[in-house]
C-alpha cells in the first residue's frame, strides 16, 4: 500500500507532461484584457489576462518584449501568442508569450493601406506637388506635443546647428482622439502667421494606435493644403505615416527633421569664406592680367624706338602720297572717258539728222496731199456736174418759158393753195416775162383729187 | 547700397546676393571696373552673412498659449 501514494512533485509533473504533449497548448492565440501587469527590473513582464469570466497568468520574458513596439498597460486588450505550461514551483499553470499586440491593429492597418492608395490615387503623394525647403530659414514653426522627447530633440538639435532661426511651439495632442483635430488647427494658423518659412511636425516612436493622428484624412489634407513647406517628422526609422507621403519632406526622426530644417552654421561658414577667396582670386588675376598687357606694350617696339616709329610713318605717309597721286590720275581719265562717251552720244542727238529727216517727211506727206487734193477735187467736181443735171431738169424758169405763171403773197412766199390766203390780199403774179399786181377778189375751193 | 539697408539685409538674402555676384565673375568677360565693383560689393556681402553668424543674438523659443499668443518657452530638461 506504500506505493499508491504519489508526493506533490510527482504529480506536478505528470500533470506538466501532460500539458506538453497537448499539441493544442503549444501554440496558444488568445485575445484578452491585460490586468495586474508589472514589469520586473530585469524586463520580464508579469500579467494576467482575462475576458469577462475568466483569467490566466501569463509572462513574457525580456527576450521577447524588449522588441515591442507599444507599452502594454492594464485595461488594454492585446492579441497574443504563446504555449501553455506549469510553473512547478506553485503547481500553476501559465501562459508563456512570444508575440503581443494591441487588439484592433489589423483593422487600423486595413484602414491606412485604403487611405494610402486613395490618397495617392488623388496625387496627393505626387513628386512634382512638393515645395522645396529652404536653404537658410528665419523662422521655424514646431508643431508636437510641447512635452516629450520630440520637441526636445527638434529644438536642441536646430540651436546646435543654426541659431540664427526663430522657432516657434505650436503645442498639439499628439495622441488620442482630440490629436488629428489640434494638428489640422495648428497647421492652418502657421500658415496664417506672418513669416513662417517651414513647419516641422510630428512625434516620437509608437505604435499604431499611437501614431493614428498622423494617419488621418484631415491630417494629410490640411498637410497638402500648406502653402509653408512641411518636414514631417512621425516615429521611428521603419515608420511610415500618411502624413509622411503628404509632407514636402520626409524626415526619419525628430531629430532627422531638424536636421533636414536648417543648415549647419559652421558648413554655412566655410562656403562664405570660399566664396570671398573666390572673389579676391578672380579681381586679382583680372588686375594681373591687366598690369601684364599693360607691361607688354610698355616693352613693345613702338614705344622704345619712337624714332624709327616716326620714320616708318614718314615712309608710310610718301606710300600714301603716292597712292593718292596714282589715284587721282586714275579719277581724273576716268573722268574724261567718260565726256568722250558723252559727246560721242550727244553728237548722235544732233538736229541736223533731224532736219534731214523731217525734210523727207515734209515732202512725202506733201506728195501724198496733192495726190489727195486731185482726188477729191475730182470727185467733187462729179458730184457737183450730177448736181447741176438735177437742177436743171428742176429749174422753174423753163417750165414759166412754157407759159405757166406762179402767185406770190405780199410777203414773198409761193401761194400754193386757195388756203394761202384770203379775200382782199394782194398777190403778186409772176411770168416769163413780168409780174403782175392783183388783188383776191374771191375763193371758191375745189377738190381735183375725186 | 548703403550701410543701413545693408544691416537690415536678412542672412538669406545676403548670401543670394553673393551667390549672383561669384555667378556673374564666373560668367567670365566682365569689364576691369565692373568686376573691381563686384569685388568690393562682395566682400561687404561676405561681411554680413559673416558677422551674422557668429554674432548671433540669442534667439528665444516660444510657444503659443490657448489665446493664440506667444509666449517664452524652455524645453523641459530631460530627466
Amino acid at each position: 500500500m506504500k506505493d499508491r501514494y504519489l508526493t506533490v512533485t510527482a504529480l506536478t509533473k505528470y500533470i506538466k507532461r501532460k500539458f506538453e504533449t497537448d499539441q493544442h497548448l503549444r501554440e496558444v492565440w488568445l485575445r484578452a484584457e491585460i490586468s495586474n501587469f508589472k514589469q520586473h527590473s530585469r524586463g520580464h513582464m508579469y500579467l494576467t489576462l482575462k475576458d469577462q469570466t475568466s483569467r490566466v497568468s501569463a509572462v513574457m520574458f525580456s527576450g521577447n518584449n524588449k522588441h515591442l513596439k507599444f507599452t502594454p498597460e492594464n485595461g488594454m486588450n492585446v492579441l497574443v501568442k504563446g504555449e501553455i505550461s506549469v510553473y512547478e514551483p506553485v503547481g500553476q499553470y501559465q501562459l508563456y508569450i512570444r508575440q503581443m499586440e494591441p487588439d484592433g491593429v489589423g483593422a487600423l492597418y486595413l484602414a491606412y493601406e485604403e487611405l494610402k492608395k486613395k490618397l495617392s490615387g488623388e496625387g496627393l503623394f505626387e513628386e512634382a506637388r512638393k515645395k522645396p525647403i529652404p536653404k537658410y530659414p528665419n523662422h521655424i514653426a514646431i508643431i508636437t506635443s510641447p512635452t516629450g522627447a520630440a520637441i526636445r530633440d527638434i529644438i536642441t538639435t536646430i540651436k546646435r546647428r543654426y541659431p540664427l532661426v526663430k522657432l516657434s511651439v505650436l503645442p498639439v495632442s499628439v495622441q488620442g482622439p482630440h490629436a488629428a483635430p489640434s494638428v489640422v488647427k495648428a497647421i492652418q494658423h502657421a500658415n496664417e502667421l506672418d513669416g513662417i518659412d517651414v513647419i516641422i511636425t510630428g512625434r516620437g516612436g509608437g505604435s499604431i494606435e499611437e501614431l493614428w493622428a498622423f494617419n488621418e484624412e484631415s491630417v494629410a489634407r490640411s498637410i497638402a493644403n500648406s502653402e509653408v513647406p512641411i518636414i514631417s517628422a512621425v516615429g521611428h526609422e521603419t515608420d511610415y505615416t500618411i502624413s509622411d507621403f503628404v509632407a514636402d519632406l520626409r524626415a526619419p526622426t525628430p531629430t532627422g527633421a531638424a536636421e533636414m530644417a536648417v543648415p549647419s552654421r559652421e558648413e554655412v561658414q566655410q562656403h562664405v569664406q570660399s566664396l570671398k577667396r573666390y572673389l579676391h582670386r578672380v579681381v586679382h588675376t583680372e588686375i594681373n592680367q591687366s598690369r601684364q598687357r599693360l607691361q607688354a606694350m610698355q616693352r613693345s617696339y613702338a614705344f622704345r624706338y619712337p624714332a624709327k616709329l616716326m620714320q616708318q610713318k614718314e615712309q608710310d605717309l610718301d606710300r600714301l602720297m603716292e597712292h593718292l597721286q596714282r589715284n587721282v590720275n586714275m579719277s581724273l581719265e576716268r573722268k574724261q572717258e567718260k565726256v568722250g562717251n558723252l559727246i560721242q552720244r550727244l553728237s548722235q542727238q544732233h538736229p541736223e539728222r533731224q532736219i534731214e529727216l523731217s525734210k523727207v517727211n515734209v515732202q512725202q506727206l506733201t506728195t501724198r496731199n496733192q495726190r489727195a487734193m486731185k482726188q477729191e477735187l475730182g470727185s467733187q467736181q462729179q458730184a457737183f456736174g450730177q448736181l447741176l443735171n438735177k437742177l436743171n431738169l428742176l429749174n422753174p424758169l423753163e417750165i414759166m418759158q412754157r407759159g405757166y405763171a406762179i402767185p406770190f403773197t405780199s410777203d414773198g412766199s409761193v401761194v400754193k393753195t386757195v388756203q394761202d390766203v384770203q379775200p382782199g390780199d394782194s398777190v403778186q403774179v409772176r411770168l416769163k416775162d413780168g409780174v403782175l399786181d392783183a388783188e383776191v377778189r374771191g375763193i371758191a375751193e375745189e377738190d381735183y383729187n375725186e | 547700397m548703403s550701410e543701413q539697408a545693408q544691416q537690415e539685409l536678412s542672412f538669406e538674402e545676403a548670401m543670394k546676393q553673393l551667390e549672383e555676384l561669384v555667378g556673374k565673375l564666373e560668367e567670365g568677360d566682365v569689364p576691369l571696373e565692373k568686376a573691381i565693383t563686384y569685388y568690393q560689393e562682395g566682400m561687404k556681402l561676405s561681411k554680413v552673412c559673416n558677422d551674422k553668424l557668429t554674432r548671433v543674438e540669442k534667439q528665444m523659443e516660444q510657444i503659443m498659449n490657448e489665446q493664440g499668443e506667444f509666449e517664452p518657452f524652455t524645453v523641459q530638461e530631460e530627466e
